[in-house]
């Protein structure tokens, strides 16, 4: 239980996709024009984690690892085809749910949603859980069984969707803000969230 | 050979480079292009990688733009970037270990950077092989400069080498000169970008001025 709240907050704060590893920045940059769009986002990319991660999994350690299918066969290196391939049948099948039970959500998240399957932070999660994985059970950033890969999910998934929020905050108030005209619309934006990442960067020596 | 330099494919080839520029004016495949640009060999190795494998799935796709049913287009293009993707990194694990072991997962997100998505869905499904060839260099060469751009000051200021080799001399550390050690964290990427955005901007403004 210790290593799931600690995996759970290391990955919302210290690992956080934007400001420690920029994964999923295209969207990021696209969608935090205002703040309703940018929420609605994030929870569709935390319901996608949460889903695609612990499936991709179950797919790494039961059919791609060493020995797992096949003894002495070691298929990794099909990872990058099925992660991608889960992430896709899921993020449509996502659409089709949402589309069926809750149509005033379908349409406020609109094409954002098909837009899911090419977010890097969703194929980033699956690659760096590859990794871990590996890692030695003791380390804090180890995922050792399914629960900690859902743990990872959960706090990759928020530490996102945070990320998103506050930027889009921020874009709403800067509306108002005399920036110099060729640093307007993206320059700004690129350094506001280079001091984003300067603040969060004091979450790195948390120890739990 | 006129015909196949003729003037709209030049200008497929060199619009990415400056004024139609995929990282610093359509703002596509950011995600990589910080996170590997810490030292300039990493990144020069990036911005190799994803022009081939942009020109590759480019001229593949093109082949296919007219066999594929527009629902599946997506999956499709999915799945040959993987391909293509899973050949480049088994081809740098076996050439260049230590590379790919520094560009880690990065190798394995090029299939989600949206370069690739971006001028497949933008070109290659609507131009022949030969055309989206070059568009695919070309882009694949404009997202690999501003990453080489970056990559270059990061290493020079934050450790004072490029390629590793010594460039700042032993004698400036001796009379107190210090290495920038923010420029090796995410945020020097991230504020180094958008002032090569900025740059780019003023001079798209003059040259429209003129």
């Amino acid at each position: 239980m210790e290593h799931f709240i600690s995996l759970l907050v290391r990955s919302i704060f210290v690992d956080n996709m934007i400001f420690a590893f920029f994964l999923g920045m295209c969207s990021y940059l696209a969608v935090s024009k205002n703040v309703k769009t940018a929420l609605g986002l994030g929870l569709a990319v935390i319901f996608v984690e949460v889903v695609t991660l612990p499936v991709n999994y179950l797919l790494q350690t039961k059919v791609l690892g060493p020995d797992c299918l096949v003894p002495g066969v070691d298929l990794s290196f099909l990872s990058f085809i099925l992660f991608i391939a889960v992430i896709a049948g899921i993020v449509q099948l996502v659409e089709m749910v949402v589309e069926r039970f809750s149509p005033s959500l379908y349409a406020s998240l609109g094409i954002f949603l098909p837009l899911i399957a090419v977010n890097c932070a969703i194929m980033g999660a699956s690659l760096f859980m590859q990794q871990r994985i590996t890692m030695d059970p003791s380390s804090t950033q180890a995922i050792a069984n399914i629960g900690d890969a859902f743990a990872y999910a959960i706090g990759s998934g928020i530490g996102w969707l945070i990320a998103i929020v506050c930027l889009a905050a921020i874009r709403e108030k800067m509306e108002y803000c005399d920036v110099p005209k060729p640093l307007r619309g993206l320059g700004i934006t690129f350094i506001t969230v280079g001091l984003m990442a300067m603040a969060f960067m004091c979450f790195s020596g948390l120890k739990l | 050979m006129s015909q196949l330099f003729s003037k709209e494919n030049k200008e497929a080839f060199f619009g990415p480079l400056g004024a139609n520029n995929p990282v610093a004016v359509q703002v596509l495949g950011i995600c990589s292009a910080l996170a590997v640009t810490a030292q300039v060999e990493p990144a020069i190795v990036m911005g190799l990688s994803v022009t081939v494998i942009v020109a590759m799935a480019n001229v593949i796709i093109s082949l296919l733009r007219k066999t594929v049913p527009n629902r599946i287009r997506i999956i499709v293009q999915l799945v040959v970037v993987a391909a293509l993707v899973t050949i480049v990194s088994q081809i740098l694990k076996a050439f260049a270990y230590d590379v790919s072991v520094q560009l880690s997962v990065y190798i394995g997100l090029i299939i989600t950077n949206c370069i690739l998505m971006g001028r497949l869905e933008a070109f290659a499904m609507q131009n022949g092989p030969w055309e989206s060839f070059l568009d695919g260099i070309g882009n694949g060469l404009g997202y690999a400069w501003v990453l080489v751009a970056v990559a270059f000051f990061r290493e020079l200021f934050g450790s004072g080498t490029l390629f590793g080799i010594q460039i700042v001399p032993q004698a400036l550390y001796d009379l107190g000169y210090i290495n920038c050690g923010i420029m090796l964290t995410p945020v020097a990427a991230l504020v180094l970008v958008g002032c090569i955005i900025w740059v780019m901007k003023i001079r798209e403004e003059k040259a429209a001025k003129k």
